[in-house]
């Protein structure tokens, strides 16, 4: 494995605070109106089955469990987990959540 | 400070930008053929925008005291017809030995189709062929982790290709430490929006040390930030991080990577 000589941030706790909390307080925000969004859309209900909200809302119970690694873990969990190349590319673009084949 | 923007598009990018990164400390740039936005309509096509990146792009960047290389290949979201593909794999030898070429691509996969890795394994061949250095693109969002996977198999199958001849680029958070690992360069895009930002990179930076790992802008005719290298210097400045540290990934290691071909020259 690379040497990782200082695996921490060199900035003290309060300080990061200091420099991050508003910009993220914000990112937060944006999720929140985002999921008031969808409540209010036309049929919302359609929006509960949907891959990508699915994977959002297993994504926001790890950002409480205190595990660490948050961004490797959410990360992982939006990733498509099988092991094989597909059969043939269906579109150019990504989703940005796996989708089960049914 | 000066820096390398070793993964950026710049026949899509105005003089302009040139400029500016020029002013930033940008002393030199490597650029690897890429998707246009739209799919070439013969292979002809793929020669002229050679051309471009070997003849055109080394001229305009010169006058900003900017050293430019390139990377030839087919990339991987034009690889589904891969009859067209292999006829555009034709043309790229006599691209290899031009000055200024640092080796194949950036090849690797898109949604991680059989296609895509019949027509990277014939890229892989090809680079090994002509011991070309290799530089790799990673599929993006719910593909990028399989993907990873997929081409390092590819690469190791082969097993010509040394993993310190190839850089693997676009890594995040969840394929960082599988690439290092391998004994793989890493590569960390730093974009305004949707994937990797200068925090998050500064994050990795931490976390997984500073061995084999570079930042890059990836600035293409998308949403993207030609400066993303310098404003990812200033976020490690802010933190507190040593000089010798931001030279090191921003500099240093591209260097080294880079100088493993005898074409690249920052003199
Ligand atoms: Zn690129």
């Amino acid at each position: 494995m690379p040497e990782t000589p200082d695996p921490t941030c060199p900035l003290p706790r309060d300080a990061v605070v200091d420099r991050y909390f508003l910009e993220h307080r914000a990112k937060l925000l944006d999720v929140a109106a985002f999921l008031d969004r969808l409540d209010r859309s036309q049929a919302p209900e359609a929006a509960d089955d949907d891959f990508r909200v699915e994977a959002m809302q297993r994504a926001i119970e790890l950002l409480v469990d205190e595990k660490g690694d948050r961004a490797k873990r959410i990360l992982e969990l939006f990733s498509d987990p099988t092991p094989d190349p597909i059969p043939a590319a269906p579109m150019k673009g990504a989703t940005g959540a796996y989708k089960e084949p049914k | 400070m000066r820096y390398i923007d070793p993964h950026i598009h710049m026949v899509s990018r105005t003089t302009d930008d040139y400029q500016r990164m020029a002013q930033a400390g940008c002393v030199a740039v490597t650029e690897p053929a890429f998707w246009a936005g739209f799919d070439r309509s013969s292979p002809q096509g793929f020669y002229d925008y050679y051309v471009q990146l070997t003849e055109v792009e080394p001229q305009r960047a010169a006058q900003f005291g900017i050293k430019h290389h390139c990377w030839i290949c087919i990339n991987p979201k034009e690889a589904e017809d891969v009859g067209f593909a292999r006829d555009v794999i034709a043309l790229i030898p006599q691209f290899l030995d031009k000055p200024g070429v640092l080796g194949v691509g950036e090849i690797g996969l898109n949604k991680n189709s059989k296609n895509e890795l019949e027509i990277l394994e014939a890229q892989i061949d090809l680079a090994a062929k002509h011991n070309q250095l290799v530089l790799v693109h990673t599929p993006h969002l719910e593909d990028k982790l399989k993907g990873t996977l997929l081409i390092m198999d590819a690469i190791a199958n082969d097993g010509r290709i040394p993993p310190e001849r190839v850089l693997i680029d676009h890594v995040e958070e969840h394929t960082v430490g599988h690439v290092l690992a391998k004994g793989y360069w890493a590569g960390m895009t730093l974009y305004p929006e949707t994937k990797m930002t200068p925090q998050r990179a500064a994050d990795v930076i931490e976390c997984y040390g500073q061995e084999r790992l570079w930042i890059n802008s990836a600035g293409d005719w998308g949403c993207s930030d030609p400066l993303a290298v310098p404003k990812c210097q200033q976020e490690m400045r802010l933190r507190g991080h040593k000089p010798e540290t931001i030279e090191r990934i921003s500099y240093d290691n591209p260097l080294q990577f880079l100088s493993q071909s005898e074409r690249f020259s920052i003199e």
